[in-house]
C-alpha cells in the first residue's frame, strides 16, 4: 500500500474567477492596469513554471510513455515492432495477472470494512470519550502512521515469524498459504487505521454537538447517539476513507515484497498486479508487457476514484 | 488545528469520563498498536541468539551497545551512508518540493496569467494518478537519459507534489490578505519581493505541514529509490534494511544477521517517532486543512 497523501475533502476547490483587484473603467488608467497585468502574468507564469515542469517531465510524461511502449512489443528478430493492444489482450488472458488482481479485489473487499469500521470505533471513542487515556489512545493509533512500511512490515514479520514472534505458542503459521493474507490484512489496518481516525475524527469535530443533546433528551443512549447520529453525519469523510483504502490495497506492492522471502510458494511473483509489473520488469525484462500493467493498473485506479469522488462530491451537494 | 476542546455550556452534551467497559476495549487497542514498537525495543536489546531463544516480549541478556556497535559497523559503516542518503533525500525533496508548491500554489490563488484556471484544472485532474503506477514509466524514460542510479533518479520525481500545491493554494487563497499584497506593491515592492515577504509569513503553518509530510514521505519512500537504485551505496535506510532482510532470510551468503536488521530499524524510527511527537499539530493540520475549508 503507498502511503497516503493529505486528504483534499471535495469542497470546491477550483478557481473562481480572478482574484485581482476589479478594474474600473477609465482610458489611461485601464493602460496603466493593463500593463501591470501583462507584467502579473509573467509573473505567474514564472512562478508556476518549476511545477509545470515537473508536471510535465514526471506524470504527463512517463503517462505517455508507458502507453506507448504498451503498445510495442520487442522480438528478438525485428527488435521493437507495433502491436497494437495484444499487451492488453495478453494480461486480460494471462491467469497469472488475472489472479493478482482477483486477490487484491478480494483483499480490498474484505479489509476495507475491516478498516473502516475499526477506524470508526476509534474515532467514536476518542471523541465521545474525554479522559487522559482516549488521548493516548488517539496518540497510539496514529503512532503506525508515522512509519515507514517497510519497517513496520519488518516488524511484523519478525512477530509473525515461529522463531522469533511471541504468538509462536498459537502453533499457527502466519504465512502459510492460506492464513498470509490475513496476516497482511491485519499489517495493513496496523499502520492506517489510525490515520483513518484522525480524519473521521476531525469530521466529527465538525459536528455541532448541539445536535447530539436532542437525541440525549429523547432518551438515546450514547451507542445509539454514536451509530444513529455521528456516524451518519460524517458519511461524507466515511466515503472518502473507503475510497483512499480501495486505491491504495489495489496498487498493493511494498508489504507483500517484504514478506516473500518468508515463504515465497504463497507470495508469489504475481501476487498483486503491482508486484507482478515490478517482476515484469526487473526479473523478466518485459518492459512493453509491464508498462501495459501498469498503464492498466493506473487507468482502473484514476477512472474508479474519480467516480467514487464525483458521486460522493453530488451527494454532499446535494444534502 | 489546536487540540479538540469540549467547552460546551450544558452538562447534556459535555462528553462522557467513559465507562469500565470503554476503557477496557481503549486499552486492548492501545496495547494492539503499541505491541510491535514494545517488541521492538526489546529485541534490539537482544543479540542473534537471544533473539531467537529468549522470551520475545521481555527482555534477556542486554547487548544494546554491542547491537548499535555491530549496526554502524557492519559492511564498513554502510548503514550510517544509507542513513546520510535518506536524511540527503529527505531533505532535498521536502525543502525543493515545498519551495517549488509554494511558488505555485500562491501563484494559483493570487495572480492573474492565462492558462492559470486550465493550468489548475489539469492539476486537480491529475491529482488522483496512483504514484505506483507511474515508478515504472519513469524509470524507464530516466534510462533513456542515464539518470538511473544517481541521487537525481530519486530526487527529481519526489519534487513534484500536486497535492502541497493544492494544499498551498487553498491556504494562501484564505489567508494572504489581497489589501496587504496590495499595499506592498504600491510602496514599489517587486512580485518576487511580495511573495517573499507578505505572502510567504502568511502561508507558514501550511508550509510547515507541507514540509513535514514531503520530507516523512521521501524518508518513508521505497517503491521509487528500489527501481531507481542498483548502487548499495545510493540506497536510502528503507531499500537498505530490506537488502539485508532479504539476505538475511534467504541465507545466500549475506552476511546481515537478524539483530542488526532488528535495532537498524529501531534506529530508522527513532527520528521519525521524535518528530511526530514533537509535531503533532502540524501532522493532524495536513490531514485536515483540506476537510476544514
Amino acid at each position: 500500500m503507498t502511503r497516503i497523501r493529505p486528504l483534499p475533502v471535495a469542497t470546491d476547490p477550483v478557481a473562481t474567477g480572478p482574484t485581482g483587484p476589479t478594474v474600473p473603467g477609465g482610458g489611461r488608467r485601464r493602460t496603466a492596469v493593463r500593463r501591470r497585468f501583462d507584467r502579473q502574468a509573467a509573473v505567474g507564469w514564472l512562478f508556476v513554471a518549476p511545477f509545470a515542469t515537473l508536471l510535465l517531465v514526471f506524470l504527463l510524461l512517463p503517462m505517455v510513455y508507458a502507453f506507448k511502449l504498451s503498445l510495442y512489443r520487442s522480438t528478438l528478430v525485428q527488435g521493437e515492432v507495433f502491436a497494437a493492444f495484444d499487451n492488453y489482450r495478453q494480461a486480460f488472458a494471462d491467469p497469472e495477472f488475472r489472479s493478482g488482481v482477483l486477490r487484491v479485489l478480494v483483499f480490498g473487499l474484505v479489509q476495507t470494512p475491516v478498516m473502516i469500521g475499526l477506524a470508526l470505533v476509534l474515532a467514536l471513542l476518542v471523541d465521545g470519550v474525554s479522559s487522559r487515556f482516549a488521548r493516548m489512545l488517539r496518540l497510539a493509533a496514529f503512532v503506525p502512521y508515522a512509519v515507514p512500511v517497510v519497517i513496520g512490515t519488518l516488524m511484523w514479520g519478525f512477530l509473525y515469524s515461529q522463531n522469533t514472534g511471541p504468538f509462536r505458542f498459537t502453533g499457527i503459521d502466519f504465512v502459510a498459504g492460506d492464513t498470509v493474507l490475513a496476516s497482511l490484512g491485519n499489517l495493513v489496518v496496523w499502520q492506517w487505521a489510525g490515520y483513518n481516525m484522525i480524519v473521521l475524527y476531525a469530521a466529527l469535530q465538525g459536528v455541532p454537538r448541539e445536535i447530539y443533546e436532542s437525541a440525549r433528551i429523547d432518551g438515546a443512549g450514547a451507542v445509539q447517539v454514536a451509530l444513529r447520529i455521528k456516524a451518519p453525519m460524517i458519511s461524507a469523510a466515511l466515503v472518502l476513507c473507503t475510497v483512499f483504502t480501495i486505491v491504495g490495497t489495489l496498487q498493493f506492492f511494498t508489504e507483500p515484497l517484504i514478506l516473500q522471502p518468508l515463504n515465497p510458494g504463497a507470495i508469489t511473483n504475481s501476487y498483486t498486479p503491482n508486484v507482478y509489473a515490478y517482476n515484469q520488469a526487473f526479473s523478466y525484462q518485459q518492459y512493453n508487457y509491464s508498462a501495459a500493467i501498469s498503464f492498466l493498473l493506473g487507468a482502473v485506479v484514476f477512472v474508479g476514484s474519480y467516480i467514487f469522488l464525483f458521486a460522493t462530491r453530488k451527494r454532499s451537494s446535494l444534502r | 488545528m489546536s487540540a479538540p476542546v469540549a467547552t460546551t455550556s450544558s452538562p447534556a452534551v459535555r462528553r462522557s469520563r467513559g465507562t469500565v467497559g470503554t476503557h477496557l476495549v481503549m486499552a486492548l487497542f492501545v496495547a494492539y498498536f503499541l505491541l510491535p514498537f514494545w517488541w521492538l525495543l526489546v529485541a534490539a536489546t537482544k543479540d542473534n541468539d537471544g533473539l531467537f531463544g529468549s522470551e520475545p516480549l521481555w527482555f534477556a541478556d542486554l547487548h544494546l551497545v554491542d547491537n548499535l556497535r555491530l549496526l554502524f559497523t557492519q559492511d564498513d559503516g554502510l548503514y550510517l551512508r544509507w542513513m546520510g542518503n535518506s536524511a540527503l533525500y529527505a531533505a532535498t525533496s521536502g525543502v525543493g518540493a515545498t519551495a517549488i508548491a509554494a511558488l505555485a500554489g500562491y501563484a494559483f490563488a493570487k495572480l492573474r496569467f492565462p492558462g492559470r484556471n486550465a493550468l489548475f484544472a489539469l492539476l486537480l485532474g491529475l491529482i488522483m494518478v496512483p504514484a505506483t503506477a507511474l515508478v515504472l514509466p519513469t524509470y524507464l524514460l530516466m534510462a533513456e537519459v542515464g539518470l538511473v542510479d544517481s541521487v537525481w533518479a530519486v530526487i527529481l520525481p519526489s519534487l513534484l507534489n500536486p497535492f502541497g500545491v493544492y494544499l498551498l493554494r487553498v491556504y494562501a487563497h484564505d489567508s494572504v490578505p489581497d489589501e496587504m499584497l496590495e499595499a506592498a506593491r504600491i510602496d514599489g515592492a517587486g512580485e518576487f519581493r511580495v511573495f517573499r515577504s507578505v505572502a510567504l509569513p502568511a502561508m507558514r503553518p501550511a508550509l510547515v505541514t507541507v514540509l513535514l509530510f514531503t520530507m516523512v514521505a521521501s524518508w518513508n519512500n521505497f517503491f521509487l529509490p528500489l527501481v531507481m537504485l542498483s548502487d548499495q551505496n545510493l540506497y536510502p535506510l528503507t531499500v537498505g534494511l530490506r537488502s539485508w532482510y532479504l539476505s538475511a532470510t534467504i541465507g545466500n551468503g549475506g552476511p546481515a544477521l537478524f539483530n542488526v536488521i532488528v535495532i537498524g530499524s529501531l534506529v530508522a524510527i527513532v527520528p521519525l517517532i521524535a518528530a511526530f511527537l514533537l509535531l503533532q499539530r502540524y501532522w493532524r493540520g495536513g490531514l485536515t486543512i483540506g476537510s476544514l475549508r
